[in-house]
């Protein structure tokens, strides 16, 4: 029996180490299976450099037609049948065809890469980074490793950042204003503003404000969009009368945002909006969406 | 259904309890735990519990009131989380994190009391936060308890002058600036309750608004604590915004509730000063506030502050206060023209109070409040309001009341014009009042022109006001009233006999007027009124001075014989009997024959024209001999005519016993003891003589009518005369004749047909003992007795 599940075992075990592994940022991230585990973080433009270490299970002879080692970026599909699409690839050739009989090691360095995207996980698509070590047999198959690793990049802040107003209503019904300070918010920012009521004629009973992400997503010719609530926080409870003004301040640093994304890779697009939902004593719901646009700042990983 | 509905909402409020106990269980546990993410998510569960529309504001402050507990507990959890390091900064984000805005507010307000507490940023950034932030509740009975909370919390921590959170230079003016804020808000919150929910539920509704209003006049006692305010700033800012708010609201029961608050909770120094701003706001209000019990309570207020120290009326002087009030209250009337007359009467009213302790030497001020009455009464009926007319007793007592003196309030002269506005009944309890004020305070009123207008004052009690129909009075009450008229009439006194005078020609005047029922009391306390000036006169010179018009005894008999002449015509011929020979009583001692006589004549007319029952010509007839025998003016002749129609009278009374008495009686007028031209021993041995006659014609009569003959008690005081006449000297009563008709006596008692009668039997046992006992005597009258034998 053990001689059996020996035979099924990989030949080897590969494991990839960052060079800067133990300094490097760590952020959560989500598997498929739910659980979350810890990824190294990158930027674009970084040095990804590491080693490689493959060793060989009881001094086993593994005979392999090359190693190497990729870097890849993806994007892959759920509509579309779980396809990937490689928008980056860079190989790095470890090893000639030959044998390997013992512990061996083999550094690698990636320099400069361009990851233009962020590592993002949608309800439709994922986009992501992995490094992926191959060691190629003509029999037995190919022992293949992956390792995920992150990459977060950071905007600078915008050069202009005007306020959102504006002034919406149903006639001789509800007429009201409503400001957000900016249109580009960072991750951890806070959105202040305010809900000036012009007219109300109609029995108010809360007014809430919501962060709507909206996906889409392009799958040959056909356009899927997709479009979460991801937070829902009550402004104001009761009605209000004609001249009455209601803060707004929403704080973004709870809620999982992602920084927008617009036509990443021709596949799909993240973007946000606050919405300003109106509910009336008889339930029927009055709101007005207003994109906005997130960013990353600097040390805003978690 | 309504009764389910009660039930409901007690299901609903036990629910409610029940929701927060066990959420205020679980956030125990993390606090004990120190897990802040746990306590704040169960604190915001356990507060989502007063996020309820179904409760009334009574049950929803028994919820708010357990939440308030807990988060005192969350509070000082948070206070000793900063102290271990936490930072109170992350901690008033971490809490804004909560997606329900009432339990986000309520965990905000009460992270931001720690907030100011750990002066990590200055007080009155965070108040202005907090009071911003609260505008997010919009619903009425949430907002307001809301906001009282915040009040509550922030109420130790506001930045006034000397408090630790005092930051540079004018932060009172933040501390203020957030608590009107707040108060402005509650305020609307408070008004926009009457417009929200159905019609019908108006009353419930007012209920439910009337139980909160503390929750909003708590913002203005807060206010008054605060110490840095000082009366300029009151003066500019604090007031003119409250005024501001409490205006602009445009709602009756804020507006009445809130000015009421302002009048209660600053100090009354502040409101004299602010005088002109605070009643500027009154006209403002809505025509349905009741205005009128606000300012009283103002009036009320400031009276007692004045009465409070002397050292205060100079304030009162400067401001012009009297005038001021007098200002707002007319132009409150003006902008209020549905007001009821109680309201204006209640309103001068008070104005009167407040006139009368504050400026109690100025009578003009008083008089111009009376005279703005009027004014206001002018072109109305008479009032049939019941209250309205106790409010008019109320004000015109109060001057009385004040000066104690009635002489005062006749100097106004609006106060019988006001008092023209009284029903008739109304009326006479008002004089009434008035008349107790004097004979309380033994008012002296001196001036004929004083006494006309006192009686201008009470001449509902004098005269019947109107000739309309009026109701049955009771008869005790008409009494009571008149008597108090009359004991009035005796309290007129001058010691000047001129002005003595003029006050006699003046009541009797007013009194003329009283109609038949009300003369018989007027009449007498008048005519004894003027006999007291006639004696007083008696003593002088007459015209001492010479002049032509003084007052003379003659005058004043010619005024009272008119008077006591209308008696007569009621008829009261009795009363005017007794008044006349009073009259002539003092004619006589004047030394006014003529005078005297013409009184005597005026009883004689009487008694024979008017006098008919037979009973008040006894009466009438011993008045006049009693007073016939002491009159000493009287020539022979005219003496006599008057005797002789006297005797005459006596001899025709109906009745043989009285006649008997009568005719004895007649005797005396014969034999004046200290008048030496008269003494008829002849006439009276007469008089005692045909008496005898008489009396034993009765017995006969008796004995005819009845089979016994009558009691001897008629002989026995014809005995008594004998005697009487004998020990003064009487030549013609002889020893014989008492004797005989003492053993005529002795006799009648021992016949067979006499009827036993203790009483005549002791009396005449009496007589006998008494001769024996002059006998016993000695001296002069013993030996006069000696001769006769008992």
């Amino acid at each position: 029996m053990n001689f059996l599940i020996e035979a099924f075992k990989p030949a080897c075990s590969i494991s990839i180490k960052f060079s800067d592994g133990k300094t490097r940022k760590r952020v959560p991230i989500k598997r498929e299976n739910g659980q979350t585990l810890l990824a190294p973080l990158f930027r674009n433009q970084e040095n990804i450099a590491g080693k490689i270490t493959i060793e060989p299970h009881q001094g086993k002879r593994i005979e392999h037609n090359g190693v190497k080692v990729e870097l890849l970026g993806q994007i892959e599909m759920y509509l579309d049948r779980g396809n990937f699409y490689d928008f980056t690839s860079l190989v790095r050739e470890l090893d000639v065809p030959g044998d390997i009989y013992e512990r061996t090691t083999y550094p690698f360095e990636f320099s400069m890469v361009e990851m233009p995207y962020e590592t993002y996980n949608g309800v439709n698509v994922r986009l992501r980074y992995v490094l992926k070590v191959t060691v190629s047999r003509n029999y037995g198959g190919s022992i293949i490793e992956y390792l995920n690793f992150l990459v977060h990049n950071y905007s600078p802040p915008p050069s202009i950042n005007t306020s959102i107003k504006m002034e919406v209503g149903i006639e001789d019904c509800l007429h009201i204003e409503f400001e957000y300070n900016k249109s580009k918010y960072h991750l951890k920012d806070v959105i202040i503003g305010k809900i000036y009521y012009f007219l109300v004629k109609i029995k108010i009973k809360t007014m809430d404000i919501e962060i709507r992400r909206r996906e889409s997503t392009v799958t040959g010719a056909t356009n899927h969009v997709e479009t979460e609530t991801l937070a829902k926080f009550e402004l104001m409870d009761g009605a209000p009368v004609r001249g009455e003004s209601i803060p707004v301040r929403l704080f973004l640093s709870p809620y999982e945002l992602t920084p927008t994304h617009r036509n990443i890779n021709n596949k799909f697009s993240v973007k946000y909006y606050l919405n300003l939902v109106l509910v009336d004593e008889e339930g029927l719901r009055y709101f007005k969406q207003q994109q906005i646009t997130i960013y990353r700042l600097p040390l805003q990983d978690t | 259904m309504i009764a389910d509905g009660v039930e409901d909402e007690e299901k609903w409020l036990a629910a409610g309890i029940a929701g927060l106990q066990q959420n205020a269980f679980y956030m125990h546990r993390a606090l004990d735990s120190n897990n802040i993410r746990d306590a704040l998510k169960y604190s915001a569960q356990m507060l989502s519990e007063l996020r309820t529309s179904r409760l009334s504001p009574h049950k929803y402050y028994e919820l708010y009131m357990r939440a308030f507990d807990e988060l005192r507990k969350l509070e000082m959890f948070f206070k000793e989380e900063t102290r271990r390091g936490c930072s109170i900064v992350d901690l008033y984000e971490l809490v804004q994190h909560a997606g329900n805005i009432l339990p986000r507010l309520y965990l905000l307000c009460t992270v931001g009391s720690v907030y100011i507490k750990s002066k990590e940023a200055p007080a009155k950034d965070v108040l202005k936060d907090l009071v911003e932030m609260c505008r997010g509740i919009q619903h009425p009975v949430r907002g307001l308890f809301l906001r009282s909370y915040l009040a509550q919390v922030s109420r130790d921590k506001l930045p006034d002058i000397g408090s630790e959170y005092e930051g540079d230079a004018d932060t009172v003016v933040d501390a203020v600036e957030f608590v009107l804020q707040n108060f402005t808000e509650m305020n609307k919150l408070w008004v926009r309750m009457q417009h929200q929910g159905p019609a019908r539920e108006k009353e419930k509704r007012e209920k439910e608004r009337s139980e909160l209003r503390d929750l909003v006049g708590k913002n203005l006692h807060v206010l008054s604590q605060i110490e840095g305010i000082d009366l300029d700033m009151y003066k500019e800012t604090v007031l003119p915004r409250v005024l501001e708010q409490v205006v602009n609201c445009k709602d009756e029961i804020a507006q009445y509730y809130l000015m009421d608050c302002i009048i209660q909770v600053f100090p009354d120094e502040y409101h004299l000063q602010t005088l002109d701003v605070l009643l500027g706001a009154f006209p403002q209000l809505q025509p349905t506030v009741d205005i009128k019990t606000v300012l009283s309570r103002l009036m009320e207020r400031l009276s007692n502050y004045a009465a409070s120290s002397a050292d205060v009326l100079p304030e009162f002087l400067q401001v012009e206060a009297f005038s001021k009030l007098n200002n707002a209250i007319g132009k409150v009337i003006e902008a209020q023209p549905d007001m009821p007359i109680l309201g204006v009467i209640t309103l001068y009213s008070s104005l009167l109070t407040f006139t009368l302790h504050v400026h109690p030497d100025r009578l003009d001020y008083a008089d111009q409040v009376l005279g703005a009455c009027v004014k206001k009464l002018s072109g109305k009926e008479k009032l049939e309001d019941k209250k309205a007319t106790k409010q008019i007793v109320a004000l015109l007592s109060a001057p009385l009341d004040k000066y104690n003196d009635i002489v005062t309030a006749l100097k106004l002269s609006n106060y019988p014009r006001v008092m023209e506005y009284l029903d008739s009944e109304t009326n006479k309890v008002m004089a009434t009042v008035i008349i107790q004020s004097i004979m309380k305070n033994k008012t002296r009123i001196s001036t004929a022109d004083r006494v006309e207008a006192l009686f201008e004052l009470i001449k509902g009690l004098i005269k019947d006001l109107d000739d309309a129909f009026h109701d049955e009075v009771d008869e005790d009450d008409f009494k009571e009233e008149q008597n108090s008229v009359a004991r009035l009439i005796q309290l007129l006194h001058s010691d000047d006999p001129e002005e003595m005078f003029k006050i006699i020609c003046t009541v009797r005047k007013h009194i003329l007027g009283g109609g038949p029922k009300r003369l018989p009391f007027t009449v007498p306390p008048l005519v004894f009124s003027s006999l007291k000036l006639v004696r007083q006169l008696q003593g002088q010179e007459e015209n001492p001075f010479g002049e032509e018009e003084s007052t003379t005894p003659k005058k004043i008999f010619q005024v009272l014989n008119q008077t006591v002449e209308t008696l007569s015509n009621i008829p009261a011929p009795e009363l005017a009997l007794q008044l006349f020979l009073q009259c002539a009583e003092a004619a006589n001692d004047c030394d006014l024959e003529p005078v005297a006589y013409e009184f005597f004549t005026q009883a004689y007319i009487l008694y024979e024209e008017e006098i008919s029952d037979s009973r008040a010509q006894v009466t009438a007839i011993h008045l006049i001999i009693g007073t016939l025998q002491r009159m000493h003016v009287f020539g022979v002749e005219n003496r006599d005519t008057l005797t002789h129609k006297a005797t005459g009278y006596s001899a025709k009374l109906l009745k043989k016993p009285d006649q008997c008495r009568a005719v004895y009686a007649c005797s005396h007028l014969f034999w004046v003891d200290d008048q030496d031209n008269v003494k008829d021993g002849e006439r009276v041995l007469l008089c005692l003589k045909r008496a005898l006659r008489i009396a034993n014609a009765a017995q006969q009569m008796s004995n005819a009518a009845r089979g016994s003959a009558g009691s001897v008690t008629l002989f026995v005081e014809i005995l008594n005369k004998y005697l009487y006449f004998f020990e003064k000297g009487n030549p013609q009563i002889t020893v014989a004749a008492i004797q005989s008709l003492i053993e005529l006596i002795t006799t009648e008692m021992h016949s067979d047909s006499s009827t036993p009668d203790p009483a005549a039997d002791a009396f005449f046992a009496s007589t006998l003992r008494y001769m024996e006992f002059q006998k016993q005597k000695g001296g002069a009258i013993g030996e006069k007795y000696e001769p006769i034998k008992v």
